[in-house]
């Protein structure tokens, strides 16, 4: 038992100090920061580093920016999803394994491969250095995920319990309505969730398809940032990406009991 | 008849919104993209190109730069795969069960998976600032070392350093399956064998593992695959010296792509890496298909 909690502080210490580096640098002053002290306590704790990421960043900005294509792709990849989801879980059949198939498969496949071409196609259609480009492109890369995490939420519901409301005379719909989505609630919020992190997090797709600062996302203007400032301002480059962690972090909670239960709890019953 | 085939039009109509987009702005590009692999496309000039054969790959065989990076790549995804994979299951095996605290443990365990790539390696960004960083200042101050390392630029620090990084953010999602699976393994199984033999090793190896290895050498394929392909997090740890000590093979394309506009070449590596992957995962599973066969005589 000893041993365990032994072990298991050890792999936390790993795990959690980068992290409480991070978030200590953050609170630090300038000269705090360059005389890197080994310690994660601020002396003098302050703000400036906010203060002065947020007057000079533009981070409400960008963040408002990162808000309005997350919310957008993960309301899309759900509406989408849903019906295709239900056809998934109540007909099996080759369309279930092909879904399967290709959100496997397509992680196989690098980005540059896919880039390329979408750059080119985005161009076309007038869709470069547009925050609707990046909605699209979002939207369709969650949806292989969403689908099968949707599908196996809606497998979870029996059965019996749209038959037996179709014999008191239902229709197809009305059982949709009143029976299917109070239960699918929870999925819907997980595989939302889901989604929106896919987008809020990403930053290779932006850093291909955006180009003017008005318009760059969270996730972009920490790395252009990085390259800008490196070893002068750590200070408020860590506020920020403070900052940028908070969406994830609350998304996460909504659905970090379900994760593994929604990603492998089809692949466990088979 | 009539009936099936109206039931079939309905659920193509429910399927179609999800699967057009996926058709059109994913398989579509990813083929397009594949063809471009056999062609000389630059970027600019309307994109006209002609279909050049195995050209590009001839070029890869002997342009040392991607050998490097494909042995840069290598070493990277191996290595983040098998230390990751070795750490997630002494994590999860240390998770599993009723002790007080667990929840506490468990929630802390799966932190970094909430926390951006951007942000992860901005995180150890700043663990490896040469002046300011936490941890020369912790070698220092432990008397380990007297003079600054440059972590990500000093050649023999720099790939090492990228690795923990690596396995760092492989972590939280490895040890949560293989939790998920552990919690699957039947109680009676690890009781039973228990009885035989008062080895928790041993009970590991006969009880558990059979009961998990599925899942854990498809966790192991996946943490690889996207190892193998990972650009955020080195793009970001190297901002400043591209040409430095670990250009991943998804850099490298990145590069004749949109700094060079060399597009075909670009997808070739492309290709490249897939073909390395593919054969790569063949030659793990012979060896566990050998290995466990073995095991089990």
């Amino acid at each position: 038992m000893a041993l365990r909690y032994a072990l298991l502080l050890l792999m936390l210490v790993f795990i959690l100090s980068p992290a409480l580096w991070l978030f200590s640098t953050a609170f630090k002053g300038q000269q705090e920061i360059l005389m890197g002290v080994p310690s994660f306590i601020p002396e003098e704790p302050t703000f400036d580093n906010f203060i002065t990421a947020f007057t000079e960043q533009s981070i409400f900005r960008s963040a408002g920016n990162s808000l309005f294509v997350s919310i957008s792709a993960a309301v899309m990849t759900v509406a989408l999803s849903v019906p295709a989801a239900y056809v998934l879980a109540r007909f099996r059949g080759v369309a279930s394994k092909m879904v399967l198939g290709w959100a496997i498969l397509a992680q196989m496949v690098p980005f540059i491969l896919i880039i390329i071409p979408l750059y080119l196609i985005v161009i076309k259609a007038g869709f470069y250095n547009n925050l609707l480009g990046l909605i699209l492109v979002y939207t369709v890369w969650s949806l292989p995920y969403a689908l099968w995490m949707l599908r196996n939420f809606i497998m979870a519901i029996p059965i019996e319990l749209e038959e037996s409301a179709a014999i008191d005379g239902a229709s197809r719909l009305q059982v949709i309505r009143s029976i299917i989505a109070p239960l699918l609630v929870p999925g819907l919020v997980v595989t939302t969730a889901f989604a929106f992190i896919n987008s809020w997090n990403e930053f290779f797709f932006a850093l291909v398809l955006i180009r003017d600062p008005e318009i760059t996302p969270l996730s972009l203007l920490i790395v252009r940032f990085i390259g800008a400032n490196e070893g002068v301002r750590l200070g408020p480059l860590a506020a920020t990406a403070l900052v940028a962690t908070i969406p994830s972090v609350i998304a996460f909670a909504f659905l970090q009991k379900r994760l593994s239960g929604a990603l492998i709890g089809g692949a466990v019953k088979g | 008849m009539n009936k099936t085939k109206s039931r079939n039009m309905a659920q193509t109509m429910l399927l179609l919104p999800a699967v057009l987009p996926v058709i059109f702005f994913s398989i579509a590009p990813i083929g397009y993209g594949l063809f471009l692999a056999f062609t000389n496309a630059q970027a600019g000039n309307n994109l006209q190109f002609e279909f050049t054969g195995l050209e590009n790959f001839q070029r890869l065989m002997s342009d040392t730069p991607f050998l490097e990076s494909l042995r840069i790549g290598i070493v990277w995804a191996v290595s983040v795969t098998f230390i990751g994979l070795f750490a997630s299951l002494l994590f999860a095996v240390l998770l599993n069960g009723d002790f007080p605290g667990k929840s506490v443990f468990r929630s802390l365990a799966i932190i970094p998976w909430a926390v951006p790539p951007v942000v992860i390696a901005l995180m150890w960004l700043l663990v490896y600032e040469p002046t300011s960083g936490l941890l020369n200042a912790v070698l220092k101050e432990s008397g380990a070392i007297d003079r600054n390392i440059s972590w990500l630029i000093q050649p023999g620090f720099a790939l090492p350093a990228a690795i923990l990084v690596g396995v760092w953010a492989t972590i939280p999602q490895t040890t949560l399956v293989i939790l998920a699976a552990l919690q699957g393994v039947p109680r009676e199984l690890e009781e039973a064998a228990s009885m035989d033999r008062a080895n928790i090793f041993g009970v590991f190896r006969v009880a558990t593992w059979p009961s998990i290895r599925g899942i854990v050498y498809a966790i192991a394929t996946l943490d690889f695959i996207s190892a193998f392909n990972n650009f955020s997090l080195v793009f970001i740890l190297t901002d400043g010296s591209p040409g430095g000590a670990i250009r991943l093979p998804a850099i490298f394309a990145y590069q004749q792509a949109f700094e060079f506009g060399d597009y075909g070449y670009a997808s070739a590596v492309g290709v490249a890496m897939i073909l390395v992957m593919s054969v790569s995962i063949a030659l793990a599973f012979r060896v566990v298909v050998r290995g466990g066969g073995k095991a089990n005589d």
